[in-house]
């Protein structure tokens, strides 16, 4: 490759977007190595969903630069497409369509041919112990066999990168350990993740991770670098000491 | 890549999500609802209500001349089946009444010395009271009425003539000039085309089809993709890279289908259940509702984008589906509009496929005689379709 | 009473922040009052004509003269022969086509019957009759002038439009759009509106606040009811201002009935989202049960006397042809309660039945 942003999966650099008044993410800038989990946290609406829209191509930025799997957003935003995953706190697979018949529709999505989607879907199914519920309606399993399956649809084509938006929401904890499992198995396996959570003790399974307030990140690094930075105990006291300042005991904004 | 390759990646791609969006709609039972109960029920019930024919109207006599020739309008209109005699009298008060009441359409007063005024005169008045609360129906029932007072004072003249000949009053009345030599009359023949029982039926039913089938297209379309935008279902369509002619060729593809297979049950009922001809080729209608249908898909697509419920997706439908239909000559003609109404249907899709529909169901017509408004639709087609992929959006700005 | 007023407030901004909604809420009505009065007429004129006249002469040149002089007909061209009919019908270019016999004016003059033929385009059957009645107006005016019949009787009729003097379409609309539009909003939107409520699950969040089930009703839907006046107040105040649309009767008693019929549908709609669980299945059965019988049966547009007698009957249960009734009687014929008190007070038992309907529903529900 010859971008510049060849030895990093994702680059950032001032990446902004305003709606009008409101500037939703200010001047961000990151990089995400490949392979590597990557954390990205942040309360509700700190500017998470906005950048990770961004950088999948659903959204213009209004300024700065950003790279995605060496692709410029801006102009190559269809090309990223091809090399990323995506799995939404919103949706991931239709309700009304078997756990077969959605892993077709992406995998036909994704110019998988019959056989590579026979093939994957049997490893899918084995893998997450669901092999008999190929004829279920998604909508009728239980919400963390959701959560899973849509994770390893979203791994379905073999992405580099893969951008999971709050993945774990509602779900009991054993399911979240599990979760984390398939998350490692697939950064081993050389995929990028990039996480968002607002499940603080997740940010401990990262290899680094960024906080966002207010649409700047206001911390970066690895987890064991911020805590000793913040003399915090846990990436949770970190976050309250960045946000809420006033609310730590001793000790400003660690910088 | 090479071109056959990216045939088929297009192919595959839109194919697989095509198939998942038939899926979704055989699955919904509320859609099957709207896209094959309601369309038939509407069918049923509108193509037996939406006539604008009038028969046996109410009629109430007012009579104060009681003579052999009053009588006679009286029996004339009786034995008419485009009016029935609900009353007879010699109170206006009462006639008056009955219109007030809805009981009577139209009230003829006959005056005193109608009879001699037309023996002596050759020619009387007669009082005419029309209801027009219902509107035009009140232009109809009183040309059936004047028709039936021409048809009869023809036969009184060829009676009166030979009684005023009887009559040597040696007064200077009139003299009528004995009839010119030569002077013939002219036999009339009317012939009326394409539909001889004036059933209104085959007036509308084609119309109510392509309304239903407008419905399908714009309507479930719209509302379709506005259900996913809502649910953020497209969101997760739009990270993918499935392209934009891809994805819009998967989703409106199930609803082209759908449409023409409405259009074929519609058309089924129209003959079987109603009666309405198909005398034109069958192939050449399907044809042209292919083309049709596009157009109605693509305006559904653009609809699509302009709002972000379900709820708003089908108001602005109905809103501008409403617009067009009431524009396209569907239950009253064209002709009968006022010059800027008709300048602005020809910018209307519905108007050339209605016009389309009944010349060749009804009148039989074949490519050459439809070619004008086909080739309308073709533009609308490329137009509309043009401008609703040019607005849809993958990524926002 | 404070917490009723919270409610109403929250619908209320609800309501117009939904603009897209608004926007049609507000323009469909005087947009439909428009095209409906422009669009639904049958006048005839500007007929255009062909002529078929193989051998042209002076009686023949005379009647073609008396046609284009008429101002009601459009003389397209002559052709000797009948062939290019066929075409010039199927595309809608000629609608009236007369077709003279050959040596047309020779049997005239001679004494004898002169055929004469009229065809004319009946593919829509009133406006087929009245051309045909047209043409059958100028050769009767030529005949009893040049013809045997000189000197015939005739019958004069003087004719009076009672209750709608210009025969405008517009004037019998109005009603039946008063009562679409009110469908949509009083029975629809109250559908929606309470469904969405039970979807999100605030419902229940209402139910167990101290607000009583009534009262939630009543918070919900009196937004509607203010918008439902005001469409109505719109679509007069346009009927008037574009088509001078009358309004013989009492304005006050237009109103109270309207807000009758609104009560009507406002219960529909409470009893639809009382049966009902989901905004799609909601909008359904509010399309069927309200909109499709109006436009249908209500005898808004199409009579209901021509209907079959079956459909007759169903349209009992149509509170839309109801009102109709009773609001052209007002504003065409200027009758008051006197002439009407029949049809209101069906429309009041079926506001009864529906709310009582409705409320056992909720009971139910909330078991």
């Amino acid at each position: 490759m010859t971008s510049p942003a060849a030895s990093s999966a994702i680059r950032t650099n001032g990446l902004t977007r305003t709606f009008g008044a409101f500037t939703a993410v200010d001047h961000v800038t990151f990089d995400v190595r490949p392979g590597e989990v990557f954390g990205f946290l942040g309360a509700n609406g700190a500017g998470k969903t906005t950048a990770i829209r961004m950088l999948t191509g659903l959204l213009t930025p209004s300024s700065g630069e950003a790279w995605v799997a060496g692709h410029d957003v801006y102009r190559e935003s269809e090309q990223i497409k091809r090399d990323i995953g995506y799995m939404s706190q919103r949706f991931s697979l239709y309700d009304d369509l078997t756990v077969g018949e959605n892993i077709r529709l992406y995998g036909g999505i994704y110019d998988l041919s019959r056989a590579q989607i026979r093939d994957r879907t049997e490893r899918i199914l084995s893998r997450l112990g669901l092999s008999h519920t190929a004829h279920d309606a998604v909508g009728a399993l239980p919400l963390g066999w959701k959560q899973k399956l849509a994770l390893s649809v979203a791994l379905l084509h073999e992405p580099r990168i893969v951008f999971l938006d709050e993945p774990t929401s509602g779900v009991d904890p054993i399911t979240r350990r599990q979760f984390w499992e398939l998350i490692y198995e697939a950064a081993h396996a050389g995929t990028t993740v990039l996480v968002t959570t607002h499940y603080m003790d997740e940010a401990e399974y990262c290899d680094r991770i960024s906080i966002m307030v207010s649409g700047r990140i206001e911390a970066l690094g690895s987890p064991a670098e911020l805590k000793r930075d913040a003399g915090a105990s846990s990436i949770d006291e970190v976050f309250v000491r960045l946000v809420r300042p006033e609310l730590a005991g001793g000790g400003g904004p660690a910088k | 890549m090479s071109a056959v390759s990216a045939v088929r990646g297009f192919a595959r791609r839109t194919s697989a999500l095509a198939r998942a969006e038939v899926l979704h709609v055989v699955r919904d039972k509320a859609s099957l609802v709207q896209i094959i109960v309601m369309p038939l029920i509407q069918l049923l019930v509108l193509s037996n209500v939406a006539t604008f024919a009038v028969k046996r109207s109410p009629a109430y006599f007012v009579d104060f001349d009681h003579s052999a020739t009053s009588r006679g309008i009286v029996t004339r209109f009786a034995a008419s089946d485009l009016f029935d005699i609900v009353g007879q009298s010699a109170s206006p008060g009462a006639a008056n009444e009955a219109m007030l009441r809805g009981d009577a359409t139209i009230v003829v007063t006959i005056p005193h010395d109608f009879e001699r005024a037309l023996t002596t005169d050759k020619s009387a008045p007669i009082g005419l009271d029309v209801n027009a609360e219902k509107g035009s129906a009140a232009g109809i029932v009183q040309s059936y009425a004047a028709q039936i007072l021409t048809n009869y004072s023809a036969e009184l003249g060829r009676d009166i003539v030979p009684t005023r000949r009887n009559v040597a009053d040696g007064a200077a009345s009139e003299i009528q000039p004995p009839p010119q030599p030569g002077a013939g009359h002219i036999d009339v023949r009317l012939r009326s085309w394409y539909n001889q029982t004036l059933d209104y039926k085959h007036y509308m039913v084609p119309g109510i089809l392509v309304a239903l089938v407008t419905m399908i297209g714009t309507l479930l379309t719209a509302q379709n993709i506005a259900r996913e935008k809502e649910m953020g279902t497209l969101e997760q369509l739009n990270v993918t890279p499935i392209g934009k002619a891809e994805f819009i060729t998967a989703k409106l593809l199930p609803f082209w289908v759908l449409g023409m297979i409405d259009l074929m049950l519609g058309l089924v009922v129209a003959r079987l259940v109603f009666g309405v001809p198909m005398r034109g080729s069958l192939v050449l209608l399907f044809a042209s509702a292919g083309l049709y249908l596009v157009v109605a898909l693509a305006i559904g697509l653009w609809i699509s984008t302009l709002v972000e419920t379900q709820q708003q997706a089908m108001f602005l439908s109905f809103f501008v589906i409403m617009i067009y239909l009431l524009m396209s000559g569907l239950l009253t003609p064209i002709d009968s509009m006022p010059h800027w109404v008709q300048v602005a249907s020809l910018v209307n899709p519905v108007r050339h496929f209605v016009s389309i529909s009944r010349a060749i169901l009804v009148k039989g017509a074949g490519f050459a005689e439809i070619a004008n408004p086909l080739a309308t639709l073709g533009i609308f087609a490329v137009g509309f379709l043009t401008l609703a992929i040019r607005q849809y959006r993958k990524r926002a700005v | 009473m404070s917490a009723l007023f919270g409610l109403l407030r929250k619908e209320t901004y609800h309501i117009l922040r939904d603009r897209r909604t608004l926007f049609v809420l507000i323009f469909m009505p005087i947009v439909q009052v428009i095209l409906f009065g422009f669009s639904i007429r049958t006048d005839v004129r500007d007929v255009r004509m062909v002529i078929v006249d193989p051998t042209p002469d002076a009686t023949t040149l005379e009647i073609r003269d008396r046609f284009a002089a008429g101002g009601i007909f459009r003389i397209l061209g002559v052709s000797p022969t009948a062939s290019p009919l066929d075409h010039l019908f199927r595309t809608d270019t000629a609608q009236v086509a007369l077709i003279f016999e050959p040596r047309f004016g020779e049997h005239f003059a001679a004494g004898d019957p002169a055929q004469l033929l009229v065809i004319t385009d009946a593919t829509e059957p009133n406006t087929g009759a009245s051309r045909q009645l047209y043409v059958n107006a100028v050769i009767q005016q030529y005949e009893s002038e040049r013809g045997r019949r000189a000197g015939t009787v005739q019958i004069i009729p003087q004719v009076r439009s009672r209750f709608n003097p210009t025969r405008e379409s517009t004037n019998l609309f109005v009603p039946g759009l008063m009562a679409m539009v009110l469908n949509i909003i009083a029975a629809l939107m109250t559908a929606l509106s309470l469904t969405r409520e039970k979807e999100t699950g605030t419902m229940e969040a209402l139910l167990v606040s101290p607000l009583r089930p009534w009262q939630i009703i009543v918070g919900k839907v009196t937004p509607y009811l203010g918008i439902g006046f005001i469409s109505v107040l719109a679509v007069l105040g346009v009927a008037k201002l574009v088509f001078q649309v009358p309004m013989e009767g009492s304005l006050a008693l237009l109103l109270a009935e309207g807000t009758l019929f609104i009560l009507v549908a406002l219960s529909l709609g409470i009893l639809i989202s009382a049966r009902t669980s989901s905004q799609r299945v909601a909008l359904l059965a509010a399309m069927m049960g309200t909109m499709l019988p109006t436009q249908m049966l209500s005898g808004f547009i199409f009579p209901l006397e021509s209907m079959p007698r079956p459909l007759q009957w169903i349209s009992i249960v149509v509170p839309a042809r109801w009102f109709v009734f009773i609001a052209r009687g007002i504003m065409l014929k200027g009758v008051g309660l006197v002439y009407l008190w029949r049809e209101t007070l069906v429309l009041a038992a079926m506001t009864l039945l529906l709310l009582v309907a409705s409320a056992r529903s909720f009971k139910v529900r909330l078991q």
